[in-house]
């Protein structure tokens, strides 16, 4: 079967729990891993793993870019204006990881063939990829008025980057649970739990509706929400009953990581990988079926 | 005769969370009027988890808090506002938001080991020409190594004072003492106190504070606080006085503002109950005291349950949402 060739730019964390990611896409062929150190562990599981590495960022990319058809960007919202210009305008496709948020928000369970034709997605935040599925099958049944989110993750798995930009995760989401979760106003709150052993990623997700009733079709949209969302990570599942209390819907869910390079209590960071990749692979198979 | 320290009234603030974030403008304004007659230099008001706290987690603000910061600075002469920004919760546009209305102060406050997340904000607060406060909340849960710690990463963003914060009341004495003594050596910023009732020690605390180098303590008046409230504003007065020191507030006026005006408006008198003991007790976050309740009711199942378990899974300030959960699972016994 064909394959479109993967790139990822930014070899920490996140673009290394990625690249495990991507070996198991079945329309992505993981090429090559671009970072800024030489000698970083990511960078060095690149290298072993049989692909391509470049340590000299954006600028050794572009020298080799023939290389790859899609390129995911784990670096900084600084870094990936500059980024996606370059790949842009070299006709790569961009997926976005950073809070830049560039281009249209993109979760794969409510809208993930909607900007396939958009040279750059983005991938919302972690807090936005757990909950943004439950109050968009809220929304599908009832009007939601308002929706509140509430994402708690383990310190260790809260990176520098984070720790510094924690404005733009709050403002990122709330914007993406009103353009992609449909809610007429959004809000996002997170906090950091330095609890050991490190807890699991918990969200939960608060959602005033216009009117009373459909019980029955909002919890049987949630539940099937739920499963949509486990396809691409198994891990993520409903915590007790979703709460109705007259117009208040209130709903729980964990996410536990596939363990790849993180612990599984990372689910803020494997949701983002495993969405990221999911929307690459779906994007690929388009991209090779409309090509033919 | 210069004041020995300053006394924070935090009636606004965290008494929303006693009130269940109801304040209207009329009861934020007499308060204000009469803790500005009294003497006090700064006084807090905010939603009981800070700007942007309006929510369904923390319960909604009746009056959006930027028109109560707003009618409390405009009938102060000499009392300045100051406002609670807990980040991940609120932003730095709410920040610069509060200072159009009239802050004067910011209180910048993290999870004892988190100060890392609070960098961009305490820099606003300066550039913003704010009297700039980091506040480490649940100061129980770590090390006095660890405080120390974090209270330099404050000290480098450009925090003037740096809070230990009893958010659960769960400290002791001599605990509180080992703590701002450590600061007090290893600090240049000055060194604050705030303090929850749940084990009736919120008094001898903050004179534990006060004599280990405190320069900063915090009150409610009537104790009107998360919890079982905090130290009492009026009460200090008179304390620290027979002390020796020096407050810069006058005792009848104070008493005046506490008796005559919040005492009317209070829902419940501050005491120290099964549940807030058992918050006091098991280290728990003061403003989960309200919220456990109506988990317990609509479960059926025993408040003093829900905050021991919430105690044993470290929970930390913010996390209302876990009480459902522990609530539900207490209920169906898993």
């Amino acid at each position: 079967m064909n394959r479109l060739k993967v790139g990822i730019i930014g070899s920490g964390n996140i673009g290394t729990d990625l690249m495990y990611k991507i070996e198991r896409c079945d329309s992505l062929e993981m090429k090559v891993m671009v970072g800024i150190d030489s000698k970083s562990e990511g960078l060095e599981r690149a290298k072993s793993r049989g692909y391509e590495t470049i340590d000299t960022g954006i600028n050794g990319l572009m020298e080799k870019i023939d290389l790859v058809d899609i390129v995911f960007d784990a670096t900084t919202a600084y870094a990936h204006r500059l980024h996606s210009e370059k790949l842009i305008a070299a006709g790569k496709k961009v997926i976005d990881l950073t809070p830049a948020a560039i281009g249209p928000f993109t979760v794969p369970s409510v809208n993930l063939t909607e900007h396939f034709e958009a040279p750059n997605v983005n991938m919302v935040t972690c807090g936005g990829q757990a909950t943004i599925p439950i109050v968009h099958a809220i929304n599908r049944i009832i009007d939601v008025e308002y929706a509140e989110i509430i994402a708690t993750v383990s310190s260790k798995s809260a990176g520098p980057g984070t720790r510094a930009n924690i404005d733009e995760f709050t403002r990122t989401t709330s914007r993406a649970i009103e353009q992609v979760g449909g809610a007429k106003k959004g809000k996002a709150i997170i906090i950091l739990n330095p609890a050991e052993p490190p807890v699991i990623m918990r969200d939960t997700v608060h959602v005033l509706v216009i009117e009373e009733g459909h019980e029955e079709s909002i919890i049987s949209s949630i539940k099937s929400m739920v499963e949509d969302v486990q396809k691409y990570v198994p891990g993520y599942r409903l915590r007790g009953e979703p709460q109705i209390d007259g117009k208040k819907i209130s709903v729980f869910v964990e996410v536990e990581g596939a363990g790849d390079f993180f612990p599984p209590y990372s689910g803020n960071l494997d949701i983002m990988t495993a969405a990221a990749a999911k929307v690459a692979n779906e994007l690929a198979k388009h991209l090779l079926t409309s090509k033919v | 005769m210069n004041r020995s320290f300053e006394i924070l009234d935090v009636t606004l603030r965290d008494g929303s969370h006693a009130m269940r974030h109801s304040f209207t403008e009329k009861q934020v304004e007499e308060t204000a009027r009469g803790l500005d007659k009294a003497g006090v230099s700064y006084f807090e008001v905010s939603h009981g988890d800070g700007l942007g706290g309006s929510s369904l987690q923390y319960g909604f603000s009746k009056v959006n808090e930027l028109k109560l910061i707003e009618a409390a600075s405009s009938v102060c002469s000499r009392a300045k506002v100051s406002v609670l920004l807990i980040p991940g919760i609120g932003i730095k546009d709410d920040l610069q938001d509060a200072v159009k209305a009239g802050a004067k102060m910011v209180r910048v406050a993290t999870h004892v080991t988190e100060a890392d997340v609070a960098a961009q904000h305490i820099n606003l607060g300066r550039e913003l020409g704010l009297k700039t406060v980091g506040f480490l909340m649940m100061a129980h849960m770590a090390s006095t190594a660890k405080i120390v710690e974090q209270a330099k990463l404050f000290e480098s963003y450009g925090a003037e004072i740096i809070y230990v914060t009893d958010s659960a009341g769960y400290m002791l004495p001599n605990e509180v003492t080992e703590r701002i003594k450590a600061l007090k050596e290893n600090v240049s910023c000055e060194i604050g106190f705030h303090g929850h009732n749940n084990l009736s020690m919120a008094m001898a605390n903050t004179i534990a504070a006060v004599e280990a180098g405190a320069s900063y303590i915090d009150g409610s008046l009537r104790a009107l606080g998360a919890g079982s409230g905090n130290t009492q504003t009026e009460v200090m007065v008179g304390v620290f006085e027979r002390l020796g020191y020096n407050t810069g507030i006058n005792l009848y006026d104070i008493l005046d503002v506490a008796n005559d005006v919040v005492a009317p408006f209070m829902q419940r008198p501050q005491e120290i109950t099964g549940s807030s003991l058992i918050l006091g007790y098991s280290g728990v976050y003061s403003s989960f005291l309200l919220h456990t309740q109506s988990a317990a009711q609509k479960f059926n199942v025993d408040e003093r349950d829900i905050l021991v378990e919430l105690g044993n899974m470290k929970a930390i300030g913010g996390q209302e949402d876990l009480i459902f959960d522990v609530a539900q699972r207490l209920a169906l016994n898993v």
